[in-house]
């Protein structure tokens, strides 16, 4: 660790360089997301194949969206069990 | 069969055409035969940049709409024999070519010259299409900013999308004075960021100013740290390995200073 990083921490700074990097993050995940409509379309389907080997899922009922939540992108999915196998 | 390589970024003034004019004027000075394209119609510059704005007769609206043939339109170098300049219509918009056309005058070129860079225009409409028509590779410059990079992350996504087989990374107006101090993106930043091979670092230098000035590409100046770094880029288009070099050894102060008074640096 040098000098300036060991200041930052002591004065709870952050370098404008650290700052620009994890806004840029933050924007590309939306970015990349948004770009294609089918993207979370995609992971909907595929998530529900996957728990579907464990549960009945109320297609209809899923939600799948992106959002911000305190400098982090979340991936938040809403799934409506209709029922739960027994024999897993 | 030549290489047809577009210079492209999305965001405007992070320096497209000043790197399109040093790669040619670079890959002319290893003896390639070039010829640089201005898809920027509308909006010349590279005429300017070249210093070749008092020699243009044709342009290239007029190749594709048949008006005069490609040969008539090419504007030689002042200084390189086996360099050519086809200038963007000033007075047209850039619905006057299509991507079939921009294709089709690249097959063409390609026949007698070793490479063909295209100056792209900014953003990603129309004339972006265009300009990537025809392109085997990319290089997409971008500066150390929130923005540029964004914008360069969304080109990427497009030249993926139109199946264009090599992209590369040049980082353009790097300072490494604000490196150091912690206010500015490094190179391992953006690459980790966009996740994409760099093909070179420009540092920011006023060399860059003058010649553009004089209308001659910083390239061929021996004394100019941005003009090494594109003599470096020229190497590796050619395929060569050529090492980064370290843009902060030769700018900080107490590094001079140091070599100055025999403290070694
Ligand atoms: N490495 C650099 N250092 C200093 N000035 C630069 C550098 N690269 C570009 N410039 C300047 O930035 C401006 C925009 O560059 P230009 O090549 O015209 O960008 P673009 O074609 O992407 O719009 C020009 O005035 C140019 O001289
Ligand atoms: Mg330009």
């Amino acid at each position: 660790m040098n000098l300036r990083a060991l200041l930052n921490i002591l004065t709870g700074r952050q370098d404008s360089k650290d700052v620009a990097k994890e806004r840029l993050r933050l924007v590309l995940v939306h970015d990349r997301a948004s770009v294609s409509p089918e993207f979370l379309d995609k992971i909907k389907e595929e998530m529900i194949q996957v728990i579907s080997k464990y549960m009945d899922i109320d297609e209809k009922q899923t939600q799948i969206k992106m959002h911000r939540s305190e400098g982090t992108a979340v991936l938040e999915a809403n799934l409506a069990i209709k029922s739960i196998r027994r024999n897993v | 069969m030549g290489e047809v390589i577009v210079i492209t970024s999305g965001k405007g003034g992070v320096g497209k055409t000043t790197t399109t004019a040093n790669l040619g004027v670079g890959l002319a000075m290893k003896n390639k035969n070039v010829v640089l394209i201005d898809a920027d119609i509308g909006l010349r510059n590279l005429d300017v940049v070249m210093g070749l704005e008092n020699r243009i007769v044709y342009d290239l609206v007029d190749v594709v709409e048949g008006n005069c043939r490609t040969k008539q339109a090419l504007i030689r170098d002042k200084r390189h024999d086996n360099l050519f300049l086809l200038p963007a219509a000033q007075t047209r918009d850039k619905n006057a070519v299509s991507p079939e056309q921009m294709q089709k005058l690249c097959e063409e070129l390609k026949q007698e010259f070793d490479f063909i860079l295209v100056d792209c225009p900014a953003g990603i409409e129309q004339g972006f299409r265009n300009a990537i028509a025809g392109a085997d590779q990319a290089v997409i410059v971008t500066t150390p900013e929130v923005s540029a990079v964004r914008d360069a992350d969304r080109i990427i996504g497009l030249l993926e999308a139109a199946e264009i087989k090599l992209s590369r990374l040049l980082i353009n107006r790097l300072r490494p004075d604000m490196v150091k101090r912690g206010d500015m993106m490094d190179i391992d930043d953006i690459v980790e960021i966009l996740a994409i091979e760099l093909i070179g670092v420009i540092p920011d230098d006023e060399k860059i100013i003058i010649s553009t000035n004089r209308g001659e590409p910083v390239v061929t100046n021996n004394n100019s740290l941005a003009g090494q770094a594109y003599r470096n880029v020229v190497q590796r288009l050619l395929g060569e390995t050529v090492s980064f070099l370290d843009l902060h050894q030769h700018h900080s102060f107490f590094s001079r200073l140091k070599r100055l008074i025999g403290f070694g640096g």
